[in-house]
């Protein structure tokens, strides 16, 4: 009988996540760049004046998160799945959505947070008025769970396909309109000076609801694409 | 002697070909199951079937006397599989892999280094996993069987890259594992140098080539 | 509860019960269809502020309407085919999604015609446009993603379980994209909210409703067909069945 304990399994799921990461730092430092670089595109295309940036700043910001959040997915559950870990993960004696959940956070940490401490270089370079930084910050730190949640169903449905990256944002971005329709209207609020609880509690909503109901489905898609 | 694999009028098709149908296996505890085919019979799919990997078309498994889905966790407790991809991360050394699955297991490897020494891997312990040979990643992958509390192996091609002394080495601790009371299941193409007390042949043929 | 259900599980059984329904939906489908269309576009007054451009709702109403319902009655096919493990409901995704996806294109294309006597453009932003829009998204992928595994039983559930997470979805995008238009609302006013509809013309809309609700059971009934004969290939009766 194995007697490991689902809290021991999911540590030494995380730890071991945590650990190959560290070995290729590149992953994590790479979507980073690519925001930062998409995001200076956006003062050469439209010209660097405030008002102009300054509107679009919040917009630019999510779609850029999307963007970065995409291009990190396929990443989610490859190795995994090459190496035959992602099999062994079935077999633990721990229900698979809770190891579903504990890979879907350390994507966050890894991809999700290093967003977040990002955010106030691009709001900076994207000339966004100081009013609005913090429910930037705020939106983000509440969406990129949603991100990581939501990548890890598609990355999961497609690992097997072995080239699933266009694949992977058709299926992928529809998802994520909702969360970019508040998260920029309730920074473009902030802006305005209009109260923007309402958006952040439909936020945190949704974050919950996704944090609950992704596992389900990311569990589902593996089995699915193990076999 | 308790009834370890008991599975009834398995059938499985993929892609729309019968791999087999109406397959019985049985397996004591203590015994050793030698599934046999040529390339693409169904051998896999019959492991992963016993191992709850995949759903057959027809029939159910039960381990230990119970259907997989009365509880699952109690099922994959007793159970340890390993298939065609060895589970090892590339990135990671021979010790670290060891040190993490033997979390996995639940157990705390005593002495690393002795271990590592038992399946051939000493000195070799600090370099990542990507640089080893095929044969010394499946090593790693196969350390498991050295510490693993679990009663039922179920072993998909497990002498694939190994050298004769690493086959040898493997068949000593079958025979161990059984004389405990352990059972196995294995697939492979070379017949067995070791001859457990209660070993069964099972060939797959998939139906249709008979025709 | 599910017992009842469980002989069509085999393909064979469902096959020939979609055979026995299929000569029936299409020939309702067709009368139906007939009806609604000649009296709404010929024989229904013309409205006194559109004109007779309005008459497109004869086609629009309906499709936009079965577009949502399909994706619904998908999801159910993915649910039951999950949790059940009914094979025919894995077959029912692949069948239902192209024509949702088919009814969806068309509640755009007859939208943006109508759209261009209204508001002078072919494409204009409205919320029951955009949802339209991101609906039809949802549909191409899970077409998508069941068409990208070589072996249709994987495809078949996976695009099940987007399908499911999809339908989760699409009320949270639908809420989104309504706020997310009046909040931008600016001149444009969305001519499709009528508060009330004359009864000459809301009689044959509701048979346009029926006929291609009648329609989408037809083509979906044939599809399935189709999808079960061609799935149980290897099988004896299917064989039977072709020569």
């Amino acid at each position: 009988m194995i007697k490991a304990s689902t809290w021991q399994v999911v540590k030494t799921l995380m730890r071991r996540d945590l650990k190959v990461a560290l070995r290729r730092r590149s992953d994590i430092i790479n979507p980073l760049l690519f925001v930062l670089m998409v995001v200076s595109l956006f003062p050469l295309a439209v010209g660097p004046g405030p008002d102009v940036l300054g509107r679009i700043a919040a917009g630019v910001i999510w779609v850029t998160a999307l963007l970065a959040a995409l291009l990190g997915s396929e990443r989610l559950f490859r190795d995994d799945y090459l190496d035959g870990s992602l099999e062994q993960m079935i077999l633990l004696p721990v229900p698979l959505p809770v190891l579903a959940l504990a890979k879907i956070a350390i994507h966050w940490l890894l991809s999700g947070l290093p967003l977040v401490i990002l955010a106030p270089l691009a709001a900076l370079l994207l000339k966004l008025p100081v009013e609005g930084w913090s429910t930037l910050l705020l939106t983000l730190l509440l969406g990129t769970p949603i991100l990581s949640a939501l990548t890890a169903i598609g990355a999961a449905l497609t690992v097997s396909l072995g080239r699933g990256g266009a694949l992977l944002s058709l299926l992928l971005l529809p998802l994520f309109i909702p969360l970019l329709i508040f998260a920029a209207a309730a920074v473009e609020g902030a802006l305005v000076g209009a109260p923007v609880v309402g958006q952040v509690v439909l936020l945190a909503g949704l974050m919950v609801l996704t944090l609950t109901l992704a596992p389900l489905a990311v569990a589902g898609a593996i089995r699915v694409s193990v076999n | 002697m308790t009834m370890v694999v008991n599975a009834q009028q398995l059938t499985s098709v993929r892609a729309g070909r019968t791999l087999f149908a109406d397959l019985d296996v049985q397996v004591e505890a203590g015994g050793v199951l030698h599934v046999q085919g040529p390339n693409g019979a169904g051998k896999s799919t019959l492991l992963r079937i016993i191992a709850g990997l995949l759903q057959p078309l027809q029939g159910q498994v039960e381990l230990f006397g119970e259907p997989a889905d009365v509880d699952r966790e109690q099922w994959q407790r007793r159970l340890l599989f390993i298939g065609h991809k060895p589970g090892v991360k590339s990135e990671l050394t021979a010790l670290e892999n060891l040190e993490l699955q033997a979390g996995f297991d639940g157990v705390v490897i005593d002495d690393p280094w002795q271990l590592a020494e038992t399946v051939g891997l000493l000195g070799l312990e600090d370099i990542s996993a990507q640089q080893l040979s095929a044969g010394q990643q499946r090593r790693i992958a196969l350390a498991r069987l050295w510490f693993s509390p679990a009663p039922l192996w179920i072993l998909d091609e497990p002498f694939t890259a190994l050298d004769q002394p690493g086959i040898e080495l493997l068949q000593q601790r079958f025979a161990e594992h059984t004389g405990h009371g352990g059972t196995l299941i294995l697939t492979s193409h070379q017949p067995l140098s070791w001859q457990p007390p209660q070993l069964q042949q099972l060939i797959i043929r998939s139906p249709e080539a008979h025709d | 509860m599910w017992r009842w259900l469980h002989p069509y599980a085999k393909g064979e059984a469902s096959y020939r019960l979609l055979g026995r329904w299929l000569p029936w939906l299409t020939g309702s489908a067709v009368l139906t269809m007939m009806v609604g269309l000649i009296w709404g576009l010929f024989y229904a007054p013309p409205d006194y502020q559109q004109g007779d451009s309005y008459r497109i709702i004869y086609i629009h109403v309906p499709a936009a309407i079965f577009s949502m319902g399909t994706y619904t009655a998908m999801a159910i096919a993915a649910l039951i085919a999950l949790v059940w493990q009914i094979r025919t409901a894995e077959w029912a995704i692949a069948a239902i999604a192209p024509v949702g996806a088919v009814l969806t294109f068309i509640a755009l294309f007859t939208g943006a015609v109508w759209g261009k006597p209204m508001w002078g453009t072919w494409w204009e932003w409205d919320a029951r446009l955009t949802s339209q829009l991101i609906l039809l998204f949802l549909y191409l992928g899970v077409i998508a993603l069941y068409h990208a595994f070589s072996d249709s039983r994987t495809g078949a559930k996976a695009a099940g379980i987007l399908a499911l997470v999809g339908v989760v979805n699409v009320p949270i995008i639908h809420y989104s994209v309504y706020w997310w238009n009046t909040l931008h609302q600016g001149a444009t006013i969305t001519k499709f909210e009528k508060p009330s509809m004359a009864t000459s013309m809301l009689i044959p809309l509701l048979i346009c409703l029926l006929g291609f609700a009648l329609m989408t059971a037809a083509f979906i009934c044939q599809r399935l067909r189709n999808e079960i004969l061609r799935q149980e290939l290897h099988r004896d009766w299917a064989q039977q069945e072709l020569n």
